[in-house]
């Protein structure tokens, strides 16, 4: 069983390294967190906390645009390419197809996330290196701070998060836009999930109508729920391990059961 | 299992796994405090807003924000219109909503909101509500001291200054020589000594522009220590001769003075022959003195 899945999941890594779509995005990134360092000489003050910032939002918003380009044509091109027929004929269950194709995109993002992590660090170097002293003191946390690593993995788990929802849809859905359109408009009402959840503060509404909104917001893949610790991290402030702990295991729980979903609408899918 | 059986069970396991993540959420949120980034009020131009808006890329826009900021400061301290520096409070304000931890935001842009016309829109109340801002979000010592400062150079209010500064130095890594600063605010408020004193505290501040503005409000004590020297050659000469002199020349070539009075910038000081007032010249790039500062 964990070989099938492992040969599907190799498949789908080696397919999308080869996508030009993921070089563009992947070239697009580096060269913007090479940027960042022009950026920085802009500002008054605080040019390393303001490469940290670009750094990190670029590494997110570039594992997004991947999930979302890579994730949604996962299963839905195997269909317009007629090749999924030759894939079940095959002794591949349904639900190990799907888990593959999961882990195939992770591992594909998550090695990207790791080139654009390692090129924000040397550029954090380059900047450390090239600091005085007076500056180094004033920098609110170290230039090649550890602890940007958690902020990382709270990215990589939002995406892991993403590629769930992408793969939900693309078993549906044989249009790639409308896929796009659904997981993209899904993502942005994900990060404004905390504000449903808490939509009875915010304004003046009936206690039924607040409740119904708030269990909306509660249902909803809470991507806001990653973007908290960023700021933290890099303003040098403390971050509960136990926080980091509980927003990754929400990650794991809530990828696990967007792909359970996608098992169950697969498995009864009828392909002509 | 039959594919209906299957998607059966993977459908009861989606509710029981969704309603299971959004209970981990939930502890999550209800034991670890982390402080909101916004008010949660509604209205236009508003951190709120914006922050919504920006989804999770507030801390970069809370960056562009701060870069904003700088170059309106600058743009509009070499403007001549009415409404000038008019939009630097709101700019600050967003970008201390957008990341409450921005330190340099709430320092640097309390020095804004404070310097005098015409470098600066001489708002020390909008100062002092930034900074309480950044104290309400994030406290350090940094911030009640700089409130003492604003009323200490600002507002002249050195019984306020006095409790800021005392307030400063009962908070966590505050150094030690704020204690005294308040006893002696508090017991000779708007001595120059003093002011001093604080000044070369802040040109030991790790951040340039803090330092810069030190460096030109102890030009501005220079100037004031010169002006009342010449107050007091104008007052013996006056005694001597009956008048005053008509222009500062006068003073030269009555050899009281060898040369014609400069301020720190190496401009001449201006001279009322009517009121005999002595003042720095229009055109003096140190801006404007502070106005009650005793020469104890």
């Amino acid at each position: 069983m964990i070989g099938r899945i492992g040969l599907v999941a190799w498949h789908v890594f080696k397919e999308s390294v080869r996508d030009r779509v993921l070089y563009g995005i992947a070239g697009f990134a580096v060269l913007l967190v090479a940027a960042s360092i022009l950026v920085g000489q802009l500002t008054a003050g605080e040019d390393i906390k303001i490469i940290k910032d670009l750094g990190l939002a670029t590494i997110e918003l570039a594992g997004v645009l991947m999930t979302v380009f890579i994730g949604v044509g996962l299963v839905s091109r195997e269909i317009e390419r007629r090749s999924i027929f030759a894939l079940l004929a095959k002794p591949l269950p349904r639900w190990e197809f799907i888990v593959g194709k999961y882990v195939g995109l992770v591992l594909t993002i998550f090695v990207n996330v790791a080139a654009m992590t390692a090129a924000l660090y040397l550029m954090l170097a380059y900047m450390s290196w090239g600091a005085l002293e007076v500056e180094r003191r004033a920098w609110a946390a170290p230039a090649t701070d550890p602890r940007l690593l958690i902020a990382v993995a709270l990215i990589a788990a939002e995406l892991a998060l993403l590629t769930a929802v992408a793969l939900f849809f693309s078993t549906f859905s044989s249009s790639a836009l409308l896929s796009v359109a659904l997981t993209v408009g899904l993502f942005i009402a994900g990060l404004l999930s905390h504000d449903l959840q808490h939509f009875g503060d915010i304004v003046e509404v009936p206690h039924a109508v607040a409740t119904f909104v708030a269990a909306i917001g509660w249902s909803l893949p809470a991507f806001s729920a990653f973007s908290d610790v960023k700021n933290l991290i890099v303003q040098g402030q403390p971050v509960a391990g136990g926080y980091v702990a509980m927003t990754l295991l929400y990650a794991a729980i809530y990828s696990t059961a967007a792909i359970a979903a996608a098992v169950g609408i697969f498995s009864r899918r009828e392909f002509k | 299992m039959s594919a209906g059986k299957t998607a059966l069970a993977t459908l009861a396991a989606t509710v029981v796994l969704v309603g299971a993540a959004a209970a981990v959420l939930r502890a999550r949120d209800r034991g670890y405090y982390i402080p909101e980034p916004t008010e949660r009020l509604l209205y236009l131009r508003s951190g709120s807003t914006a922050n919504r808006v920006f989804l999770s890329f507030d801390a970069m826009a809370a960056d562009i924000y701060w870069i904003r900021s700088i170059q309106n400061y600058g743009r509009d301290r070499t403007s001549d219109r009415a409404d000038r520096f008019q939009l630097l409070y709101p700019l600050l304000d967003l970008t201390t909503t957008l990341d409450p931890y921005f330190n340099i935001a709430y320092r640097f842009g309390a020095i804004l909101l404070a310097v005098e016309e015409p470098q600066g829109p001489g708002r020390p109340d909008l100062a002092i509500k930034l900074l309480l801002k950044g104290i309400e979000k994030n406290p350090r010592w940094q911030y009640p001291y700089d409130i003492g400062f604003v009323h200490y150079w600002y507002t002249n209010d050195y019984q306020e200054a006095a409790r800021w500064f005392e307030r400063a130095a009962a908070m966590p890594g505050a150094p030690e020589w704020i204690r005294p600063l308040a006893a002696i605010t508090m017991a000779s408020g708007g001595d120059r000594q003093s002011a001093r004193r604080m000044l070369n505290e802040l040109l030991s501040s790790t951040e340039q522009y803090i330092r810069q503005t030190a460096q030109r409000d102890l030009l501005k004590l220079d100037a004031v220590d010169t002006i009342d020297r010449l107050n007091a050659v104008l007052a013996e000469f006056n005694q001597k001769n009956g008048r005053y002199p008509t222009d500062l020349d006068e003073l030269v070539r009555a050899r009281v003075l060898t040369s014609v009075p400069v301020d720190p910038t190496g401009e001449p000081f201006a001279y009322d022959p009517i009121t005999h007032a002595i003042g720095l010249s229009p055109t003096s790039k140190i801006g404007a003195l502070p106005k009650k500062m005793n020469s104890r």
